[in-house]
């Protein structure tokens, strides 16, 4: 029986080892639904117990029924037939024993038919089951719009439509890119008007939407006729009709199995959510934090399952006499993908965490006047945290599935370029996810705020203040050392006037607070394994002249590029 | 109109995934070296009466195993995928029973409940393989027993009956019988559901109780609790009526004579499909190896 949790140490470490207690007494709201719902748990262990037996079915699905069709879901693809999206056999598979696993209301609330799962959990589960497919978004996708209703919708509209989302008989999209606006959604001018009976209709083209066939859409658009930037725009609840038709299916490079949907609205009739003129600031960022997470996830799973071939290949092909896994640059190559896995692996969940604890928070907060000021301090820490970090772990992951994928291939040689093998297939499904829900370019953008206003520093300091480096002092020191080198550069890029310096040196800036946020964390789980403390050892071995060079490439003042890049390229 | 099922189920050792150490020297299976899973088959009898439970709202799906106390995860994961009532049939009496022994205790166990119309069961357990129990079962209760069934067709709540498609060698025959029936599955009609997620968070932490209660048709219409409560019961030989002469090694005429291991030498045999790709495949085999051509 395969079962892609309980073979895969790493996430059942971190699942051992992980700092849940807070996390789950706040969700749980200490426990008060366990007399009202059979299924809640009755405290921490309980709660932990449930958690690891909903990953174990995750697990087994991905395992026995998901992974052995994705080759075949994705020679298939989706196909649009009398304006219909028909998804590949093993999808629509995959989607039914999902909802008859009872499992797409995963993050719901029990109220509407769900799990009240936590993000933390949902990231390892959308990992699990982007490694057997990477191109089945459905499951996190479904729970991220389901959970924006839910934090923004009315309770009409929660009650109405999360149990259609939770029990899998429908499924939804986040409608959000336009031909005009894609990574500028700022430009968004799909048009919403209002009707002299009150109702909201809608009217233009969407393009690129994930999934767009979905019953449920969350539609961004304009609302403010005559405006421009982003507080013209709101969101919308579209509940599909014979108004809006899919144009055409996009033909990918890969993710063949996920339907991207070109949508024409005609007149479609919709509900306003929350309020007015929020639509980008508020609700599309929430959902798209969300996203981001999600992808993140993705791009681990996917590289888990690129990994895991190009290892087993490495093992088993002779050249030279004896198995390819023994020479230095193919060992050199898995020791780099492994580790930059489980890197992944610890920044998503870390991050998942802040966000979970940010959500219960903002909970207590809103549902809790009298509480409020009690966790205002916590609650803020925690959102300054999941702002920075939600970008930083899309862009490092993203980029890692590609770098593994990549390498993934090259340890098969030329099989690898084959069709035949799945080498190839993971590298063309990596390729989107440092695209979509933003691109890296605009994670540094979402990212170099946290790391030059400071948040990133505190965090380091914080970190390092309540954790026990005991056990690896000699290593810590040289962190230590990174981390004085990564200060000396924020303060010669604060001091530095030209803006556009500044731009340019934001991707390395915000590698180096990733290297050393890194670096702390394998420190931190090196305590409990001795192979993780080899872990950070080879990491940081490699980290620490990486550092040095980013610091000495900003402080010296490097702007070759900006006064040549013009004449270069334009030549 | 709600039907009343019954599905006998088994716990086995996974000799499907044999690893070095799966027998004894003896020849006997080291039980301690192979986890223990849900009999493949019963997955598909199971699923067969949760199936007609989705087509006929009111019926009551109602699972039993005999074997000892871990046996009752078989049970869970019964209740898991929907079952509505559990019974694990243990005693210590009943060790070393053959399947003549087995199908009294499970005869007695059926007829604790009673007023059934459709008993199902895997063909055969992939740890004795005899296929008997069910067939035995049947016969000890005097009851009517469709072998082999991989789908059932059709049922008639009026007329109470069942029609089914059995698979015989080189093809199938449809049956059809009145109710009370005895029904064995084979893994080919059906594509066993997985646990829900909501249901195996109600019952993880459920344990069985000893109940010598009767089980009397009030119990029936009861309400299904969502906790564990005393849909999952523990059943011995006092519970189940049954006569301690026919349990166990004294109900039990087969003796073990001698266990022996044996490699078979014989060379590999194929099966090809009956339809034409199969036939195509295998005719497109014999030009490449040049037998014909």
């Amino acid at each position: 029986m395969e079962n892609f949790l309980k073979d895969n140490e790493d996430i059942l470490f971190h699942l051992k080892h992980l700092d849940l207690d807070q996390l789950i007494t706040l969700k749980e709201d200490n426990f008060a639904e366990k007399d009202i719902y059979p299924h809640a748990p009755k405290d921490i262990e309980d709660a932990k117990d449930s958690y690891e037996k909903i990953l174990s079915l995750i697990g087994e699905i991905a395992g026995e029924h998901m992974s052995p069709v994705a080759a075949e879901v994705d020679e298939e693809g989706v196909k649009l037939v009398d304006g219909e999206v028909v998804y590949a056999k093993g999808t629509q598979m995959a989607l039914d024993m999902l909802a008859k696993a009872d499992l797409m209301g995963f993050a719901n609330p029990r109220k509407y038919g769900g799990l009240n799962c936590p993000i933390i959990l949902m990231s390892i589960a959308g990992e699990i089951m982007s490694r057997a497919d990477g191109s089945f978004l459905n499951f996190g996708l479904q729970q991220d719009i389901s959970e924006t209703i839910n934090k923004f919708g009315s309770e009409e509209q929660k009650q109405r439509i999360i149990p259609i989302l939770a029990s899998g008989k429908e499924t939804s999209s986040m409608i959000l890119t336009e031909p005009d606006a894609g990574s500028d959604l700022q430009a968004v001018s799909l048009k919403a008007h209002q009707a002299d009976d009150g109702k909201w209709y809608l009217n233009g083209v969407k393009r690129f939407i994930t999934n767009g066939n979905g019953k449920i859409g969350l539609v961004l658009a304009r609302s403010e006729e005559g405006t421009k930037g982003a507080g013209g725009l709101s969101f919308f609840l579209y509940e599909r009709d014979e108004h809006m038709v899919i144009r055409r299916v996009e033909n990918k490079l890969g993710i063949h199995g996920s339907p991207t949907c070109e949508l024409q609205f005609n007149n479609a009739p919709c509900e306003l959510v929350g309020q007015r003129r929020r639509g980008l600031t508020k609700y599309t960022m929430w959902l798209m934090n969300g996203a981001r997470l999600m992808v993140s996830g993705q791009a681990t799973g996917i590289a888990e399952a690129a990994y895991r071939e190009a290892y087993k290949y490495a093992q088993e092909r002779i050249q030279f006499g004896k198995p390819i896994i023994e020479f230095p640059p193919v060992f050199e190559m898995l020791t780099e993908m492994k580790i930059a896995i489980e890197a992944s692996r610890t920044l998503l969940y870390e991050t998942s965490r802040f966000v979970d604890l940010k959500e219960c928070l903002e909970h207590v907060t809103e549902h809790q006047p009298e509480r409020a000021s009690d966790v205002k301090a916590e609650m803020k820490m925690y959102t300054r945290l999941a702002n920075l970090f939600t970008p930083i772990t899309k862009l490092h992951n993203t980029e890692v599935a590609n770098k593994v994928t990549y390498d993934g291939i090259q340890i098969h040689g030329g099989t690898g370029y084959m069709k035949e093998f799945n080498a190839e297939r993971h590298y063309r499904d990596a390729r989107i996810t440092n695209i979509y829900e933003g691109t890296s370019q605009l994670q540094v953008v979402a990212a170099i705020g946290g790391v030059t206003s400071g948040t990133a520093s505190r965090f380091f300091d914080d970190f390092i203040e309540n954790t026990d480096f005991g056990h690896c002092k000699d290593l810590f020191s040289k962190v230590e050392k990174a981390k004085l080198n990564f200060e000396k550069t924020l303060i010669k890029i604060k001091e530095t006037e030209d803006q556009e310096v500044v731009t340019y040196h934001s991707r390395r800036l915000v590698e180096m607070a990733t290297d050393i946020t890194i670096a702390l964390f394998f420190m931190r789980d090196a305590k409990h394994s001795e192979r993780k403390l080899k872990v950070a050892h080879t990491f940081i071995a490699k980290m620490i002249p990486r550092i040095e060079m980013n610091m000495n490439f900003i402080v010296s003042g490097e702007s070759t590029l900006l006064e040549n890049y013009q004449d270069i390229i334009n030549a | 109109m709600g039907l009343n099922l019954v599905v006998l189920v088994k716990q086995v050792p996974d000799t499907q995934n044999i690893t070095g150490d799966a027998m004894k020297e003896d020849g006997t299976v080291n039980r301690q070296a192979l986890p223990a899973i849900f009999n493949p088959e019963d997955l598909y009898a199971l699923e067969a009466a949760l199936t007609v439970k989705d087509l006929y709202p009111g019926t009551r799906v109602n699972v039993l195993t005999m074997g000892p106390p871990p046996a009752v995860q078989v049970l869970k994961e019964s209740l898991y995928r929907g079952a509505d009532f559990v019974a694990l049939i243990s005693d210590r009496r009943f060790a070393a029973a053959d399947t003549l022994a087995t199908s009294y205790a499970l005869k007695c166990a059926i007829e604790k409940i009673g007023n059934y119309d459709m008993v199902f069961c895997g063909r055969q357990a992939i740890d004795g393989d005899t296929a008997q129990v069910g067939p035995q079962t049947a016969e000890k209760l005097g009851i009517n027993q469709i072998t082999c069934v991989s789908e059932i067709n059709n049922i008639d709540t009026d007329k109470k009956s069942v029609e089914a498609t059995r698979s015989i060698e080189g093809g199938f025959e449809i049956v059809k019988s009145g109710f009370p029936v005895l029904l064995t599955f084979t893994d080919e009609g059906y594509v066993p559901r997985p646990p829900s997620a909501i249901r195996m968070l109600s019952y993880k932490n459920a344990s069985t109780e000893v109940s010598t209660e009767a089980f009397d048709e009030s119990y029936m219409d009861g309400e299904m609790s969502g906790s564990a409560g005393n849909n999952l019961q523990l059943w011995d030989i006092e519970a189940i009526n049954a006569d301690v002469e026919g349990c166990g090694l004294s109900g039990s005429p087969t003796k073990v004579k001698k266990i022996m291991s044996v490699v078979l030498t014989s060379g590999d045999i194929k099966m090809v499909d009956n339809d034409m790709g199969g036939i195509a495949e295998m005719v497109h085999e014999l030009i490449a190896d040049h037998t014909i051509g």
